[in-house]
């Protein structure tokens, strides 16, 4: 059985230009299986999430490769249909939980309004699954936070509200953009688990975008490292902390605080190492360039 | 498991009650001025022109603000006044917002070509001297209040072209705006339902702040005597004839300024104040 998501020679550039910000991403995700997109800022990894749920910003564009998702070929597919196949089988759980939600309505419409609209429940129905999601991610007065207002919840609220929005109507596919990043230490635990136990739950395919090499290990199964929009290793989570294969991920792993050495000094990545990734991406780029 | 943010109770605050009180007072003149007006805002008496008002040596308790120069009773004409001025303040108000507002909104969310267009277009637009601009469109149109409001709104929606924008930019790209798109809402839908309603907030508080401007801009073309027909009640009207026995009988002039200056300032602080009170985050 082939993947349910599959990413194969993804391009995509900054429109105007040839510089490519995507530069020939492939991987495969399974049903109930979680990958990780590690790199630094700037490295992509966002971008891919937003280009598998079609909501890339208007300047960068998609000059080559094939999205799967479950067996339909995003790429070749009218936005419309693109977009109600999206709707059904996929959800995403935002960076910032601070304005994922909309500050002018209430929690309650913002979770079930999609299920009545577009997926065509009674509305009693989607109140129902809205209050039970809301138990799942342990919210202990879900009728309270249903009238609320987001600005009256606290982050970690919110963003609990947004995983159960995220996972309200059974999505098969589920992109989590950092969502840990925006949250203090303690709230990240908390959520992270909450994000593994629906996942498994409901065995969901996930794509987890994070700079966290930390959280991966927590998380996902396998991973792929990013540099420069391109993907430098692919392994398994076992695997890869074992010992990388490319240089530019072991010394992405060094640089990795330690709690067993916390007098250690943060190590940046080695400059003759993004010397030598650099090149591998200038030396894709010359390949790629008709 | 909520936090202290849901107990936070705003208040409304003097600013929101003292500019609401005269704006409604005010409306109500308006409304009823032909009721309750003490004379015709037309009727000249020139035995009786110049009385000084009530509390000065010589006043006619008949005519409680004085008269102007030919008799005519100031308190009624400020009544009078108040009904063109506020219908102006509505009506070309709101036709500026709708106007100013939509186009912005379309031009935040839709970007591309048509937000070029638009914004090449406020810039050439707000280029003009606004003054100069609104005399020589009254001069193209003719006088009479249709005319006045046509101008109001032909000048100004750029100002709510251009704020309206880039709010509804910097909403779009908020992630709930991606978290909508995901869900496979349409694209007008998530403009109307999800952006507009946290762009109402900045709309009002500049409806408010363009209705004491298009009091003004009236007051002006009054003033100049390209408003309505040269005796009809207009505070501006009255301010210009006030102007020319401002030493013998300087009430003609400094009461309808006074209600001008308050009802501007009351437009623009209950616009303040509502914008305070009513969104839904504390910016």
């Amino acid at each position: 059985m082939s993947a349910f998501l599959t990413v194969d020679n993804l391009s995509a550039i900054l429109d105007g230009s040839d510089h490519r910000v995507l530069r020939s991403v492939s991987f495969s995700i399974d049903t109930g299986e979680v990958l990780g997109l590690v790199g630094e800022s700037g490295a992509g990894k966002s971008m891919i999430g937003k280009a598998v749920l079609g909501i890339l910003p208007s300047a960068i564009r998609i000059v080559e490769g094939e999205i799967q998702l479950d067996g339909h070929n995003l790429t070749k597919m009218k936005s419309a249909d693109r977009r109600r196949l999206i709707g059904a089988t996929a959800a995403l759980i935002p960076q910032d939980p601070l304005t994922a939600l909309n500050p002018s309505r209430r929690i309650e419409p913002q979770i079930t309004n999609r299920l009545v609209d577009i997926l065509g429940w009674t509305k009693f129905d989607a109140r129902v699954r809205a209050l039970e999601l809301l138990n799942e991610v342990h919210i202990d007065n879900p009728e309270r936070v249903m009238a609320s207002y987001p600005h009256e919840l606290s982050g970690g609220m919110r963003q609990r509200v947004l995983i159960a929005s995220a996972f309200a109507a059974n999505p098969k596919l589920v992109v989590a953009d950092e969502p840990t990043t925006a949250l203090d230490v303690t709230v990240q635990k908390q959520i992270l688990r909450l994000i593994r136990e629906l996942q498994a739950r409901h065995s969901t395919a996930m794509v987890f975008v994070t700079h966290d090499l930390g959280v991966v290990s927590k998380v996902c199964q396998r991973l792929a490292v990013l540099y420069g929009g391109m993907v430098v290793e692919k392994s398994t989570v076992p695997d890869f902390f074992e010992g990388p294969k490319h240089v530019y991920s072991r010394s992405l792993l060094a640089a990795t605080p330690k709690y067993t050495d916390p007098d250690a000094s943060l190590l940046p990545v080695d400059e003759g190492v993004i010397e030598q990734v650099a090149a591998q991406v200038r030396a894709a780029d010359r390949e790629w360039r008709p | 498991m909520l936090d202290g943010r849901s107990t936070i109770k705003r208040r409304a605050g003097a600013r929101l009650w003292l500019s609401g009180l005269w704006l409604g007072v005010m409306a109500l003149v308006a409304l009823f001025a032909p009721m309750i007006s003490p004379h015709d805002p037309l009727a000249q008496d020139l035995f009786a022109g110049r009385l000084p008002p009530f509390w000065i040596d010589g006043a006619d308790p008949a005519y409680l603000l004085g008269t102007d120069s030919l008799g005519r009773d100031v308190l009624s004409r400020i009544m009078h006044g108040a009904r063109i001025a506020f219908s102006v303040a509505l009506v070309a108000g709101l036709a500026t917002a709708i106007t100013g507002s939509l186009l912005g909104l379309l031009a935040g969310y839709l970007r591309g070509w048509f937000d070029l267009v638009i914004s090449r277009l406020v810039d050439i637009w707000m280029a003009f001297p606004p003054v100069l601009f609104a005399i020589l469109l009254i001069a193209v149109l003719g006088t009479g209040l249709t005319s006045i409001i046509i101008a109001i709104v032909v000048i100004d929606w750029t100002r709510f072209c251009r704020v309206v924008r880039a709010e509804a930019m910097n909403q779009s790209a908020m992630d709930y705006v991606s978290s909508a798109v995901v869900a496979g809402r349409p694209r007008m839908h998530i403009l109307w339902r999800e952006i507009l309603p946290n762009v109402l907030p900045t709309i009002v508080a500049l409806l408010t702040l363009e209705m004491g401007i298009a009091v003004i801009v009236e007051a002006i073309l009054s003033f100049v005597n390209l408003s309505i027909s040269s005796d009809a009640p207009t505070w501006g009207g009255m301010i210009a004839e006030g102007r020319t026995s401002i030493y013998q009988a300087w009430w003609v002039l400094a009461f309808p300024l006074g209600v001008l200056f308050l009802t501007v300032l009351s437009f623009s602080q209950f616009g303040e104040g509502l914008k305070d009170r009513f969104d839904p985050v504390l910016r």
